[in-house]
């Protein structure tokens, strides 16, 4: 059977990508925010999963206004990298899992989540920069991300969007979908967005490292409490754009302790300060 | 029954709900036809022409035509779509958010580096915060200056 391993959370700000993609990693504006990855890319070489489950948001690139799905599943075989005005990133084409990732919509939608469905999609920089922060650049000789990605697409653009609470819950039906999945495949989750910021109006620039942090510690020891915070809350303490941060309680409501096991091992916590507009958060919990 | 709006008093933002959605169908879906190439030349060429295609109100036409993106976001514009046209630009995310608080690219800049702007203050209208309307513009950049 397949298995949730481990649960990986990560801020997903488009100046990372633009700064690994013109080699500015080194700079003394950037060195700090991937030195705070340099473990995760080790540990990601040493817990490869079969299957990345990546929960992220779409920044109106392959959602316009014509249609705005609230929780949409990636069923297709492949994902190519978005042209969002700059080009498309130089990454791999993402590779799905259509035969999981169907498997998981149909068990999700039989508990209630009306998901649509989605066969054609390019990937904006909310899937690749996590992919990018996590694996590194894969070398011309296997220029290929490590494992298959099912891209689940979330509406945090337009208002409202769903709440912390049905997100956790979420989160608790795809893990039941994962585990109920006859092949034995190690299976992470990751949930993308925040942490604060905001990025419109004379408001625009907020951070609250308070905030944040206190959202870390409950995303580790209380997430079912924080699933209770309005999204109000978000607004007003993180920034009009920080309520991104509900992605992330989708993939801790698939973790081990909120469906009856023990509680997951904290292996990274990093936070810093700015990347662009935006304070970067990051998580490893792996389940026991 | 009303819906229940409860983030209208936040100070220099707008939340961008189905209302605003609606309002700003058109110039949004404006913005996401600069994502081909050939449109982005073509807009390039021929800013009001290109505008003109869309069924967009004149306000946010020239909203569009002065860069003014607080005014775009008031008649609808949502900032992901707004991107694309800074994207055309050859704007940063960090250069668009700074253009709408009146600070210099730099006095925005140094904002972020010092830890960002902070909430206290800037949580509810009528405190004292730099978001608020009686604080702004908020640096040398000073207020666009609309046609």
């Amino acid at each position: 059977m397949a298995k949730i391993t481990a649960s990986v959370y990560t801020s997903h700000v488009p100046a990372i990508g633009a700064a690994l993609d013109l080699g500015k990693t080194q700079e003394p504006y950037w060195q700090p925010v991937f030195k705070g990855y340099e473990y995760s890319k080790q540990w990601m070489k040493d817990n490869k999963p079969d299957v990345i489950f990546l929960v992220f948001n779409d920044h109106a690139t392959a959602f316009s206004l014509e249609m705005i799905p609230t929780f949409a599943i990636g069923t297709a075989s492949s994902y190519q990298p978005a042209d969002e005005g700059w080009g498309p990133r130089p990454v791999p084409v993402v590779q799905g899992h259509p035969d999981l990732a169907a498997h998981i919509a149909q068990s999700v939608i039989q508990q209630d989540f009306d998901l649509t469905i989605v066969n054609k999609m390019d990937v904006d920089h909310g899937l690749t920069v996590p992919l990018s922060l996590m694996c590194g650049q894969p070398p011309a000789s296997d220029y290929n991300w490590p494992c298959p990605v099912i891209p689940f697409a979330v509406n945090v653009v337009q208002y409202p969007v769903p709440s912390g609470q049905r997100c956790l819950n979420l989160g608790k039906a795809i893990r039941k979908a994962i585990e109920s999945y006859d092949d034995d495949l190690n299976v992470q989750i990751w949930g993308t967005g925040g942490m604060s910021h905001q990025l419109q109006g004379p408001r625009a620039g907020l951070i609250n490292k308070t905030f944040d942090n206190a959202f870390l510690d409950r995303m580790i020891a209380d997430p079912q409490g924080q699933a209770t915070v309005p999204h109000i809350d978000y607004v007003r303490e993180a920034g009009s754009e920080g309520i991104e941060l509900v992605m992330w309680l989708i993939a801790r409501g698939a973790m081990s302790d909120l469906n009856g096991g023990p509680a997951p091992t904290v292996k990274h916590r990093f936070y810093h300060v700015p990347a662009s507009n935006t304070a970067v958060g990051h998580l490893i919990l792996e389940n026991n | 029954m009303s819906l229940e709006k409860n983030y209208l008093d936040v100070p220099g933002t707008t939340i961008f709900d189905a209302e605003q959605s609606r309002k700003g169908y058109h110039l949004n879906q404006f913005c996401m036809s600069l994502m081909k190439a050939d449109n982005r030349l073509r807009f390039k060429a021929n800013e009001r022409a290109y505008l003109d295609e869309w069924s967009m109100t004149e306000e946010q036409k020239q909203a569009v035509l002065t860069r003014d993106l607080n005014r775009c976001i008031a008649a609808g514009g949502n900032i992901y779509f707004l991107a694309k046209i800074g994207a055309t630009d050859g704007k940063s995310f960090q250069q668009m958010a700074g253009s709408m608080t009146g600070m210099t690219e730099e006095e925005y800049r140094n904002m972020m580096i010092s830890g960002g702007r902070s909430a206290d203050g800037n949580r509810v209208v009528g405190e004292d915060g730099d978001a608020q309307a009686h604080r702004q513009p908020q640096g040398k950049a000073g207020n666009k200056v609309s046609n």
